[in-house]
């Protein structure tokens, strides 16, 4: 039973992380109709981000002072700097290609992934990056299972991101906007919204929350590297698809799912074969339920 | 490229803001000399193609690249012998180093014109190819080792293997939506990357399988035993290298027979517009199986050969990455071009070998080359020439004939 309760915990953090990036996969999909490939680049780069912010202020003695808020510091700075790469990204290889073919796009895309992970190689180095050891220590005991800090924290974290952005959505100016935008671009052009801005903040709200996930993964599993946005991402495509393209809540329910399903299938099944399954879970649901399982209900925390 | 200064400038900006955290600051210290070096490079390089642009005036770089062709014209004849006899008298005139490097760029072109089938007559894009390549290659790698199987009885086996893994894996698929397709096909490459890694009894993990023969020919021979056949395995690289010319000129010439046939056509009518295309009665489903399927045989007869030529396989060989590389070379020579493939192929396996100090650039600059292509030229650096059944008819312009059919 605790170790039931063990993979639950460990599940549900892996699965925060993934619905994390699942809503940039889900929103910008929703908004323009494309596969994001390069998005788990960003959320690899907000990772280093993390750890070069950490060890820069862990250099400069910060840390040590005020360990909350250099982490504070190393969030923002990480969620900053991947809007930054999410705008230029938009604006270099997304925007001329307004109107033309969803294949180009999508190859377009795929460019910027392979350019930015080789292009973090390049900068960073082909070894894993060491995050500095500062958080990893504490935790409580529940029933026999440990849920150590780094995991309340990056449930809680997450949490707090998610609530925050759909407030954002359903109850701002700028959210209404963007639905009305992923509902039927043309009509809401019409109304008077701009989509062109409508998409670059899509773009940025999609980045922050991958930013903030990956400085999650740093911080949990203790270093990055610049090749670790590939199959995240497409865990959290398949995470996405699985709740409903375009659908906030169903990519976060989505991204719990394939969490779990990840971690019971290496505790249960084949730890070597857990990339596996959540590949076969999206190609089912894409197979049995295009739409996801959240895909009927046409609500409006569609984005 | 740029033409106003400011928008350089904004450009610049950008890039320093981009590119300051990731190359100068290091472990509390700031470190500027790779950064300035960098934005040295960029504007240095911005500099120049802003005064190429205002020196020619309204003939800008990007009108010379890409609308421009040769400055002189040689006749197709002389150009096609030409190209004939350096094909054929290549490896007697150079070292095993460039005998390697044409092999490797031999195979990408048998690679390349399979991907094309499927990324760029039919449209589909497939970003698991090597999947079906890595299929062909352990086939023969696993029929030689256990069961002494040869090459040549071999590679139609593989060619079976692989079609039946293409439709196995094409047929869920195909029913899905073209940006679903992609991640799926991404999936299942990664699948069988894994099961190959993982499946130790079979393929022996990522050790690989080693002891793969050579193909070998018989030749009849006057022995001590009177008249026998005897065998002669094609090790050496002119062997390969003429082996690889045969396999790769029938892929052409099966792809050009098929880029003008029924099939081809319902292709790209499936690719323009797959509702309009079932409306005419194609049977867009089995045509995109179709298309699949062949692409998978046409990688595995390319892994099969790959298995024999290096003899020794192992599951480090079918990455994604080799899967972007095949896409990337479709994507610059220009999706369902054979002239344009070549090119491609040749590009991408020459170019990181002429530039060996910078190969660490070499897949960044590819994906770059790739939006950049999308960007500025999706048609490929030679666009395919695809005769519309409008101008079939008469002598109709094409915008006239597309707007009566649209009409």
């Amino acid at each position: 039973m605790d170790v039931f309760l063990q993979q639950t915990i460990n599940g549900l953090t892996l699965g925060a992380i993934y619905a994390l990036i699942a809503l940039g996969y889900t929103m910008v999909y929703g908004i323009i109709q494309l596969i994001n490939f390069a998005h788990g680049e960003i959320f690899a780069a907000g990772g280093y981000i993390g750890v070069i912010a950490l060890s820069f202020l862990q250099a400069r003695g910060v840390l040590e002072r005020h360990p909350i808020l250099g982490l504070f510091l190393a969030f923002f700075l990480a969620m900053f700097y991947c809007a930054f790469l999410a705008v230029a990204l938009e604006r270099v290889a997304y925007k001329p290609l307004r109107g033309a073919s969803r294949l180009a796009l999508l190859l377009s895309a795929l460019g910027m992934s392979i350019f930015f992970s080789n292009g973090m190689m390049l900068c960073q180095g082909v070894y894993d990056k060491a995050y500095p050891h500062f958080f990893t220590s504490g935790g409580f005991n529940i029933g026999g299972a440990i849920i150590t800090n780094m995991q309340v924290f990056i449930m809680v974290g997450s949490v707090i991101l998610m609530v925050t952005l759909n407030i954002f959505v359903n109850r701002t100016r700028l959210g209404k906007a963007m639905r009305a935008t992923a509902q039927d671009r043309t009509m809401s052009a019409i109304l008077g919204i701009n989509a062109d801005k409508t998409i670059v903040t899509t773009f940025v709200i999609g980045a922050s929350l991958a930013a903030a996930a990956g400085v999650m993964v740093g911080l949990y599993y203790g270093s990055v590297r610049f090749d670790m946005g590939f199959i995240p991402g497409i865990k959290a495509f398949a995470a996405a698809v699985l709740g409903g393209i375009g659908n906030l809540t169903g990519a976060m329910i989505g991204g719990m799912m394939i969490g779990m399903v990840e971690i019971f299938a290496a505790g249960y099944l084949a730890s070597e074969y857990k990339d596996v399954f959540a590949f076969i879970i999206l190609i089912l649901v894409l197979y049995f339920r295009p739409t996801g399982i959240m895909g009927v209900q046409v609500d409006d925390t569609r984005v | 490229m740029m033409k106003k200064p400011l928008k350089f400038i904004v450009f610049l900006i950008w890039a320093f803001i981009l590119l300051f955290p990731m190359l100068a600051v290091n472990e509390g210290q700031f470190v500027w000399d790779r950064l300035l070096k960098v934005m040295g490079v960029l504007a240095f390089g911005g500099i120049l193609v802003m005064a190429y642009n205002a020196a020619m005036k309204g003939r800008s770089l990007k009108s010379a690249m890409f609308k421009g062709g040769l400055p002189f014209k040689v006749p197709k004849k002389v150009m096609i012998w030409t190209g004939i006899v350096i094909v054929l008298i290549l490896p007697w005139v150079t070292d095993n180093y460039a005998k390697d490097v044409a092999i490797n760029v031999l195979i990408y072109i048998a690679l390349g014109l399979g991907l094309n089938i499927v990324v760029g007559l039919a449209g589909l894009l497939d970003l698991g190819y090597i999947a079906f390549y890595a299929v062909g290659a352990y086939t023969y790698a696993l029929l030689n080792t256990q069961y002494g199987i040869p090459f040549w009885v071999a590679l139609p086996m593989g060619c079976l293997i692989s079609a039946l893994a293409g439709t196995v894996i094409g047929y869920p698929t195909l029913k899905m939506r073209g940006d679903y397709l992609a991640i799926v096909t991404l999936g299942f490459g990664e699948i069988i990357r894994i099961v190959l890694n993982n499946w130790d009894k079979v393929t022996q993990g990522p050790n690989g399988v080693l002891g793969i023969k050579a193909p070998s020919i018989y030749y009849p021979a006057i022995g001590d035993g009177g008249f026998q056949f005897a065998q002669l395995y094609m090790k050496n690289l002119t062997w390969l290298y003429y082996l690889i010319l045969v396999l790769a000129l029938i892929t052409m010439a099966a792809v050009n027979r098929l880029n003008y046939s029924r099939i081809g056509r319902a292709w790209m009518a499936v690719r323009e517009d797959e509702t309009a295309a079932e409306l005419t009665g194609i049977h867009t489903t089995r045509m995109k199986l179709f298309a699949y399927i062949l692409g998978a045989i046409f990688a595995g007869v390319a892994g099969a050969f790959f298995a024999a030529k290096v003899r020794y396989v192992n599951p480090s060989s079918f990455v994604f990455l080799e899967s972007a590389l095949v896409l990337c070379i479709v994507v610059l020579g220009g999706m369902g071009s054979i002239p344009g493939i070549v090119l491609g192929a040749a590009a991408i396996i020459v170019l990181p070998e002429m530039f060996r100090g910078l190969e660490l650039y070499r897949m960044a600059a590819f994906g770059g080359a790739m939006t950049f292509m999308m960007v500025f030229r999706p048609e490929g650096l030679i666009p395919a020439k695809h005769k519309r059944p409008e101008t079939d008819v008469g002598d109709v312009p094409l915008e006239e004939g597309r707007g009566r059919a649209e009409s």
